[in-house]
């Protein structure tokens, strides 16, 4: 743009705007201002018509009074007048003030899109340019409706300059993205993918933004800009850096260009063709191998326009992720990057090996930086770099480094910045959990936790760790003897006594032999933080006196006293109140044997995803990048066959008229999951919960396809199905069994299906076919919604027809060796589930086999070294992707306990599959 | 009670800054430049709650003087004490400005520390104070031990605002009454507000402890005299058209040195006047008020770009009287492009950048007229509002007082020392100035 040289400079401008500098008060400013608004009203109202030079000056002055802040409501005429210009200093300021000053809804927007129109189609290039910018800048609707037509033609024509070129992409891309339904590429797809095949830099790096937000909206238009991309980016890396001149920044030959290539390949999956892959490959490797090259320049620029590069690479590497090279080298570059002076570098590096780390390629890689990671959490100086350490070290951890990493985040903790504590407690507690080997050392953890952190440990933590102490019988002497020995400390956290009081309330007994834990020093010890607590902690500390007046019956009458104390009985709170009087009332009135059928032990807790999981989950911040991306993939869950909504409303409303009569068997169908939402108050409510009919008859499909899936005393559903791959195929089987015909008789389902007769004669049976074709991995199943009228009577039925994912899988067989090596590489936290569960039905090898295969995947004898456990393997097909997965279950004779553990490369399907098999044995 | 009182000029910066209690911390210094100052005059309120502190200020031309409190304190209690601390500055060092506060900023200190003492207004006379904080530097450590005694007795003692053992040769005393006429009239005339506030300001050279007594033409003070039947002033309107003899005060304020007992019993002003010059009393009047000029606007829209205003000023008062500075400011709508003005008397303007005609008169006799008209050209614009035409004002001052306040009498008595009333050269002086006097049009 050529710059106002002096002798055009306007001279009464400059002398204005060093007046209004001058002033010293707010007052002067706008007097003068004032004067100079008076000024040009009388010029532009003047009868002998303006120059364009003066015009422009005072079009210029309205400007820079409007940028001040005042309101300016004339000289739009003059601004528009001088856009018809030839002058393009003038031509420019009467741009400026039209995409400053002039709204939309103006009535000047015809005659403005008319000069527009008039120096798009003028063949002077900077004319062209300076219309393209207006357009740009305004973006409104009306611009896109009057020129979304016009640009693409200018962006593809032959003749047209390349500035312009430029210019008209990103005036494009603007109005795409502000009105996206106007900006039709149609016909000129093809050939605005082929601007990346332009001689002329600029225009290449214009129309790869352009193109990048369009592949993002409709990838498959624009599938063919992946090979040209990879050429073209080949073309850079493997340049000379003085062979672009231009294009060249601080010897690195164009950085931007490089950077949006890559992002644009981020679009897409890893090219198929081999050659373009090859190629791409080797761009790649170049990329990292210049990283190694020492810099040509000391200058700050060389090296951040070299790492943006080397960034833009590795997410792309590690979006592909399926070049295990490449993905090692890029983490051993990273590796190196941690240690670097550069806090930005550093901060980088930790947040791209985040993502690494959840790569089942690179994971190994990861893990031997653990020393520097940890360095990094304790030295850093930045809190945001401390916090990525964090995350790292939480994606990194497995069960080989777990006890190393949950230590050094327990021992960050004491100095760690507030803001991020919430967030590591929830991850130190989740790792202990799921990476405890011994119980022991997670009840050590947790109270150590607590200790450390006691307020910013949520109720959910130490929900989770009675659930455990609770269901883990082996534990809990150990539990109860840590801690008591952690509440002889003079002050101690409040949720530590409300773990105290549980543990102690059920498990005192355990430690009672020791005479320096008697019951009494025990109770003692609880009733001394008494005074000290909340009121629910209070609360909580009652039940666990009346528990000790049951497990020893020798500190009855000192408890007693403790509640009849005015203190207690005469509570101002209603809930302490009540408490105190009736446990006084039950331990005076109560037998022995009452009392110790009450006051049982609690029994076992469900087996349950994690609360704390679920906690994390909820928290939206910047550091639960991983976690974020778990919970979104489980959004994209539960699509079946293009299927419309998620079946979550799954509960009928039941026929009263079918009550009435009797007729109905089965009890309503309610099959909605355990909400994450009520798990958080677990410990306090009754366990189980309510197991109809109907969920046990849909969870026997599970493992088998064929079958009858509803009956009653009017109708019998039975259910034929084939699966292959992807595809499946069910026929279902509608049954009359009444003499009646059941008129207007219809199905609906959240999923596709073909229609079935209206009628069903008495005794007759109707068949209808539904093709199932997973797309993606799901856990919902489709919902099947049956009308019909039997005599007079409108039934409705809900069912929830069996499709689960496990029908998707295709066996895999493999060796040993093989299984445990994939059973290692799928290692991460969020891509294995586990259960423990108490068998329903006998332990039966045979049976157990049967069940298995049922499930679909390919029962791997000789594998485990325990001839009692069971593995499987197998793939589930959909239509998006393969999910590799595989089981291991362990019986437990004695305990009459299974243990499941899952682990599958995504881990949605891990969570399902488990879930839907823990009902199965 | 107050904490702290900050001086910023224009720009925030601190000149000075004081605190007394410790519940002012530095940040409220800040607090209020960013709240208030920086805020661009969004900060309407005299008064601004920034995180429970409590700030009232007020602003001298180009300088903000900040009380800060953080308890609820008498807001008029404050502000009378900024008003006294500016009245206290000036008499000091003149206007205050940023370069006057500079200069003397160890004076202000002196006196911050004299006028508030943890944070509770103490002697503010200037008169009182000038004994002890004077200009003069070294001069101070030349008072005798006596003098000292003296100035101790003085301030502590019953009558704080005047020393003893005053002499002049000539015994004088000057009497300033200045009103200030405020008015709102609607086009066709009507009155829709007027009141006026006044000042009686004395400056007496008088020896002694003399023992004064002023009176006026206070209604109730003369219906009770009518009552008794001495109506020994037959002398009706020497001012204004008006041959009212009485004139009812809505509310008035004295100067502390005025016994209020006595004004509260028998409505008498009596006093044992400050040596110097001080403000006596403060009134308010609303009823009856003379209005020394009518505005008589006209005013047509010719078209959409033209606009033809026409502004009759009558002066109703004694032809005798002479009114002086008289100034008419005509506002005119903000796209005005052009002006032409003609008028008989004095000069007019069009000022662009104060979007005004300014009508300027040097001197006006009673009971004359005279006329402007200008031509006011417009240009188009693109919003459709109307112009809100916002009021005539004017700007004047006259030889009277526009309430109709007489003095009637001022006697000064001085029993131990040998001059009597007569003995005692009075001066007795009114003016009335505009305060704001608008017409709408």
């Amino acid at each position: 743009m050529p710059a106002v040289s002096k002798g055009d400079g306007m001279r009464g401008l400059a002398v204005f705007i060093s007046d209004i500098r001058n002033c010293k008060s707010k007052e002067a400013e706008i007097k003068r201002i004032n004067k100079e608004l008076a000024n040009i009203r009388s010029k532009f109202k003047g009868d002998k018509a303006l120059d364009g030079y003066s015009k422009k000056k005072y079009v210029c002055k309205l400007l820079f009074i409007f940028l001040l802040g005042h309101d300016i409501d004339f000289g739009h005429m003059e601004a528009v007048n001088l856009l018809s210009s030839n002058k393009y200093t003038e031509k420019q300021i009467g741009y400026l003030f039209i995409s400053v000053l002039v709204n939309s809804n103006s009535e000047l927007i015809r005659l403005i899109n008319n000069a527009i129109k008039n120096d798009l189609s003028s063949r002077n290039p900077t004319f062209m340019c300076l219309a393209l910018h207006c357009i740009a800048n305004v973006g409104s609707r009306e611009m896109a409706e009057a020129f979304a037509g016009e640009i693409p033609r200018i962006l593809v024509a032959g003749d047209t300059m390349d500035s312009v070129k430029q210019s008209a992409a990103l005036c494009l891309l603007r109005l795409y993205k502000t009105s996206p339904d106007l900006v039709l590429m149609g016909e000129w797809t093809s050939r605005v993918v082929h601007l990346l095949n332009d001689q002329h830099m600029g225009v290449v790096t214009a129309a790869i933004s352009l193109i990048t937000c369009l592949s993002q909206k409709n990838p498959d238009e624009f599938k063919t800009c992946v090979s040209l991309a990879v050429s073209r980016l080949s073309r850079i890396v493997s340049s000379a850096s003085t062979d672009l001149q231009d294009y060249t920044y601080y010897f690195v030959p164009a950085p931007w260009l490089s950077c949006k290539l890559l992002r644009l390949l981020q679009c897409y999956p890893p090219p198929e063709d081999g050659a373009v892959k090859g190629r791409l490959v080797e761009c790649l490797e170049t990329i990292l191998n210049k990283a190694q090259e020492p810099p040509k320049s000391k200058k700050v620029q060389h090296s951040n326009a070299k790492n943006a590069i080397l960034f833009e690479a590795i997410s792309l590497i590690i979006h592909y992720d399926s070049e295990p090279n490449l993905l090692v080298r890029a983490c051993n570059q990273l590796g190196q990057f941690l240690q670097h002076r550069e806090t930005n570098l550093r901060y980088l590096a930790l947040e791209s090996m985040c993502t690494l780390a959840s790569s089942e390629f690179s994971h190994e890689a990861v893990k031997t930086h653990i020393e520097t990671v940890i360095n990094a959490l304790k030295t850093e100086r930045d809190v945001s770099v401390r916090q990525r350490a964090a995350d790292l070290l939480y994606a990194m951890c497995d069960r080989s480094n777990a006890k190393q990493i949950v230590a050094e985040m327990l021992s960050y903790l004491e100095t760690a910045d507030y803001s991020i504590r919430e967030e590591m407690v929830l991850k130190v507690a989740i790792l202990a959990e799921k990476y405890a080997v011994d119980y022991s050392w997670y009840v050590d953890t947790i109270l150590n936790l607590i200790r450390i952190a006691g307020d910013y440990v949520s109720e959910e933590v130490w929900y989770r760790v009675i659930q455990i102490v609770i269901n883990r019988d082996d534990v809990q002497g150990y539990a109860a003897k840590t801690v008591f020995e952690a509440l002889q400390a003079p002050a101690c956290h409040e949720n530590m006594v409300k773990v105290g009081g549980y543990i102690l309330g059920e498990f005192g007994n355990l430690i009672a032999g020791d005479p320096r834990s008697s019951p009494l020093v025990q109770f003692n010890l609880l009733h001394s933080k008494f005074h000290l607590c909340s009121v629910p902690t209070r609360a909580l500390l009652l039940s666990a006196y009346i528990k000790f007046i049951n497990l020893f019956p020798e500190t009855k009458s000192t408890i007693q006293e403790v509640l009849r104390s005015d203190s207690q009985i005469r509570n101002s709170d209603v809930e302490l109140q009540q408490r105190a009087v009736e446990y006084l009332k039950l331990s005076s009135i109560a037998s022995t044997d009452v009392l110790a059928t009450v006051l049982e032990e609690m029994p076992p807790f469900p087996e349950r995803e994690s609360s704390i999981l679920a906690k994390l989950k909820k928290k939206k911040g910047p550091g639960a990048v991983s976690v974020n991306e778990l919970e979104e993939g489980k959004r994209e869950g539960g699509e079946l066959n293009g299927g419309g909504e998620r079946g979550g409303d799954s509960s009928s409303t039941p026929s009263p008229s079918a009550d009435l009569l009797g007729l109905r068997a089965g009890p309503p169908v309610t099959a909605a999951a355990p909400s994450a939402g009520s798990l958080l108050v677990d410990v306090f409510s009754e366990a189980g919960v309510n197991d109809d009919g109907f969920l046990s008859e849909f969870s026997r499909f599970v493992c088998k396809n064929n079958g009858v899936l509803f009956e009653n005393q009017l109708l019998q559903i039975g259910i034929k199905s084939e699966y292959r791959q992807n595809l499946g195929r069910m026929y279902l089987f509608y049954g009359n069994k009444t003499s009646v015909q059941f008129v207007t008789f219809t199905t609906t389902l959240n999923v596709q299906a073909k229609p079935v007769e209206p009628l069903i004669e008495g005794g007759a049976q109707v068949q209808q076919v539904i093709n199932i074709e997973c797309l993606t991995d799901f856990s919902d199943a489709p919902l099947l919604n049956i009308k019909f009228r039997y005599g007079g009577a409108l039934q409705n039925l809900t069912l929830k027809l069996p499709v689960t994912i496990n029908k998707f899988f295709q066996p895999t067989e493999m060796a040993s060796h093989d299984f445990f090596q994939r059973w290692k590489q799928l290692s991460l936290p969020q891509q294995e589930a586990q259960k423990i569960f108490k068998a329903n039905h006998a332990m039966d090898t045979e049976v157990l086999k049967a069940k298995l295969l049922g499930l679909g995947m390919a029962l791997l004898e000789n594998v485990d070294p325990n001839p009692e456990n069971f593995v499987c393997a197998g793939v589930i097909q959909t239509k998006a992707q393969q999910v590799g997965s595989l089981l291991r279950l362990e019986p437990n004779a004695q305990a009459q306990m299974y243990r499941l553990t899952v682990r599958s490369s995504k881990d949605t399907v891990s969570k399902r599959l488990c879930e839907l098999l823990a009902e199965q044995f | 009670m107050i904490g702290g009182l900050f001086i910023y000029n224009h720009k925030g910066e601190v000149l000075i800054s004081r605190v007394y209690r410790d519940d002012i911390g530095r940040n409220a210094v800040d607090a209020f430049r960013v709240n208030v100052i920086h805020a661009r005059q969004q900060v309407r309120s005299p008064v601004t709650n920034i995180a429970r502190t409590s700030f009232f200020h007020v602003k001298r031309s180009n300088i903000w003087l900040a009380a800060v409190t953080k308890q609820n304190v008498n807001a008029a209690m404050v502000f009378e004490f900024l008003y006294k601390m500016c009245d206290v500055m000036t008499a000091y060092f003149g206007k205050i400005s940023e370069e006057n506060i500079k200069n003397n900023f160890v004076l202000i200190y002196e006196l911050l520390d004299e006028i508030l003492d943890f944070g509770y207004p103490q002697n503010s006379e200037t008169g009182a104070l000038k004994t002890f904080i004077t200009q003069q530097g070294i001069k101070g450590q030349h008072q005798t031990k006596e003098e000292q005694s003296q100035i101790t007795s003085q301030v502590t003692g019953q009558i704080g605002w005047r020393r003893e053992g005053i002499k002049y040769r000539r015994n004088e005393l000057f009497l300033d009454v200045l009103e200030s006429v405020n008015l709102l009239m609607s086009p066709q005339g009507q009155v829709l507000s007027a009141h006026v506030s006044g000042r009686v300001v004395m400056k007496s050279y008088l020896s002694g402890m003399p023992e004064c007594k002023f009176g006026m033409n206070d209604k109730i003070v003369i219906d009770k005299q009518g009552k008794g039947g001495t109506t020994d002033e037959p002398g009706k309107s020497e001012l204004g058209g008006s041959g009212k003899q009485s004139i009812a005060i809505d509310d008035c304020t004295f100067h502390q040195c005025v016994r209020l007992s006595k004004f509260d019993s028998e409505r008498s002003i009596s006093f044992i006047p400050p040596d110097g010059e001080y403000e006596l009393m403060r009134y308010r009047t609303t009823k009856d008020i003379i209005l020394p000029f009518r505005v008589i606007p006209l005013v047509r829209e010719v078209g959409r770009t033209k606009l033809e205003v026409k502004v009759v000023i009558k002066s109703n008062f004694k032809p005798s009287l002479l009114a002086q500075k008289i100034e008419v400011r005509i506002p005119t709508p903000l796209n005005t492009s052009g002006v032409q003005v003609i008028c008989m008397k004095g000069k007019a303007k069009y000022k662009a950048s104060e979007n005004a005609i300014v009508w300027k008169i040097k001197r006006m006799a009673g009971m004359k007229e005279s006329q402007i008209s200008a031509e006011i050209e417009l240009l188009p614009t693109n919003d459709k509002k109307k112009w809100a035409r916002p009021p005539i004002s004017m700007n004047f001052e006259v030889p009277f007082a526009p309430s109709g306040l007489k003095v009637r009498y001022l006697k000064v008595f001085e029993s131990k020392l040998n001059y009597s009333d007569h003995d005692v050269i009075k001066w007795v002086r009114y003016i009335g100035r505009s305060g704001i006097y608008e017409t709408r049009c």
